[in-house]
């Protein structure tokens, strides 16, 4: 389980997230929603340590010790001499690091992750001469062969078409099934209603957490949508201790798990 | 028959005059030419890292960086190898390790950084050769003479060499994703830490190019160092698509060029290092026309085909 107790992150002193509150219960598979600006990327950052805290807690227990994430924009050199089969054994690293053999075993689950997202006879493919959708698929496989506990997607069907994005789907929900823990970023509103359970409803302030259908109403959409995009350079300096005791009381009722998921 | 034999003799005579006889007869060439391979096995590889990571000025700048520790050995202790390979070593890591440190502290990007300082160290360099030594010392700082290359010198660019072999070997598999990734690599050893944070690696890396860069500078000079490190391996990067390829081709590409460049300036009397990379310059340029990634591929490329 994942903890955020007023979370807040800032750039250059505006806050890209402010006083978030609520937790992703372990074995839950979550979308992030939210309009552009409100600070869905940056807490996945948050979340993988990419990112200091301008306030608040983050609790990533050493339990849940594996994370696996995908950028929103990979910052993958695209022309590097790499062949699609190496770039998918890299997800041995958490385990093998710099110096650790990779067995047939690990060389097997390399070949049915490339399988899986329908990329076989691409091993010996250099990186460079792929689409990016393509590209994505061969990060979804690199995904696979890293099995973490704690899987964030940031927005992963960017350019991806629908077949694949299908497939990939129900990657998700397999893992989902297995009990990992997932925490999806996306826009597709039908997606989210179809495919995940839980939704937290992002305005750089939380604007609800929990089920789904009792997230994704209209009343809470529309209060994402008025979220102001533009910094205001006039607005004062935020007391986050203060704020934090009137939410501690708050935030319970707001990530409370849907029983039976 | 005879005359024939008095031909294949004559031929291989001439052969064996032009291209074994200098490292035969003189000691001095076979010193240039074994430091010269060494600087290839181990410059080169480090070469296409830096072409991988988009530094492919950075060789440029530290070899500019390393010139007031150079300058410093000199003027305490004289002509003494082991001080200004010393102080050419302390300076290339300073400016190295404290560009790095910029770019984490503030919104500067490692390559702005590191333009800054390598000016400000080439100002410092210049400033101190030109009030304590004559403009010969400098001329041989930066050019260097691969054909005065003594005892000492060889075994310090065989150690440098061997380090530097040993240590890209041993760094090979983060150092690649560092390159490719470092997203995932930071994302990975962030909640865990085990293999350390991104930055090791880099500056790890910087650190083996310092070195060769200042174990090139008395073959080559510290500007030519350069071209012996990024020419191979911009070509080797027409050839092969795959990153074990490049390095070997690379550093194939250097050997060439140093045995090559060496019996041109033997045999024709011009200054070696820039003979050197004058030969790796061909190689570009026949890289440029007849390599897979090349000119002329395009050029002649046959028709598409059915899928």
């Amino acid at each position: 389980m994942i903890t955020l107790d007023n979370l807040t992150v800032s750039y250059r002193q505006h806050p890209a997230l402010h006083h978030i509150t609520g937790h992703f219960a372990s074995g839950s598979l979550t979308a992030v929603v939210g309009p552009n600006g409100s600070g869905k990327s940056t807490l996945l950052k948050s979340i993988m340590g990419l990112l200091p805290l301008a306030g608040g807690r983050l609790t990533v227990p050493e339990t849940a010790g594996r994370i696996a994430y995908l950028p929103q924009v990979a910052e993958i050199e695209r022309q590097f001499p790499i062949t699609v089969r190496d770039c998918v054994c890299l997800g041995c690293w958490p385990l093998k690091r710099a110096w650790g053999g990779i067995d047939g075993a690990q060389l097997k689950r390399v070949d049915t992750a490339l399988k899986e997202v329908g990329l076989q006879g691409f091993e010996h493919r250099p990186i460079g001469s792929l689409s990016s959708g393509q590209l994505q698929r061969v990060l979804f496989a690199r995904l696979l062969v890293q099995n973490a506990d704690l899987i964030l997607l940031d927005e992963p069907f960017n350019s991806i078409d629908s077949k694949t994005t299908a497939a990939l789907l129900g990657i998700i929900a397999n893992w989902h099934e297995k009990k990992h823990t997932v925490v999806v970023v996306l826009h597709d509103d039908a997606q989210v209603r179809q495919y995940f359970p839980q939704t937290l409803l992002l305005a750089r302030e939380m604007v609800a957490w929990g089920p789904t259908q009792e997230v994704m109403t209209p009343a809470n959409l529309a209060t994402a949508r008025a979220m102001a995009e533009a910094w205001d350079d006039n607005a004062g300096l935020c007391d986050i201790n203060a704020v934090t005791a009137s939410s501690m009381q708050a935030a319970p009722t707001m990530s409370q798990p849907r029983p039976g998921l | 028959m005879d005359s024939l034999q008095h031909f294949f003799g004559g031929a291989l005579g001439s052969v064996w005059h032009f291209a074994f006889a200098p490292f035969a007869e003189f000691a001095f060439m076979r010193r240039a030419l074994v430091a010269t391979l060494a600087l290839s096995l181990s410059a080169a590889p480090l070469g296409v890292f830096l072409t991988l990571r988009r530094m492919s000025l950075f060789g440029d700048a530290l070899s500019h960086a390393i010139l007031p520790g150079v300058a410093v050995g000199f003027m305490l202790f004289g002509l003494s190898l082991t001080a200004m390979v010393v102080g050419g070593v302390i300076a290339g890591m300073l400016v190295a390790g404290i560009a790095g440190v910029i770019s984490r502290a503030t919104t500067l990007k490692e390559d702005a950084s590191l333009a800054a300082l390598y000016l400000l160290a080439l100002a410092i360099g210049v400033t101190l050769v030109s009030s304590h030594g004559t403009q010969l010392d400098l001329l041989h700082i930066l050019f260097g003479s691969a054909l005065g290359v003594d005892t000492s010198g060889l075994l310090l660019v065989a150690a440098v060499a061997s380090v530097s072999v040993v240590v890209l070997a041993a760094t090979y598999r983060g150092l690649v994703l560092e390159s490719f990734d470092p997203v995932f690599l930071s994302a990975t050893t962030k909640r865990d830490g085990r293999c350390g944070p991104n930055w090791v690696w880099q500056q790890g890396f910087l650190m083996l190019v310092v070195v060769n860069l200042v174990a090139g500078f008395q073959t080559l000079g510290t500007l030519m160092a350069v071209g012996l490190m990024m020419l191979p391996a911009v070509s080797a990067k027409l050839w092969h698509d795959t990153l074990p390829a490049q390095l070997v081709n690379a550093s194939a590409q250097a050997l060439l060029a140093g045995y090559a460049g060496l019996l041109l300036s033997y045999n024709f009397d011009t200054p070696s290092g820039p003979t050197i990379i004058g030969c790796a310059g061909a190689l570009y340029l026949a890289s440029l026309l007849a390599a897979p990634g090349g000119w002329l591929v395009r050029v002649l490329a046959p028709r598409h085909r059915l899928a």
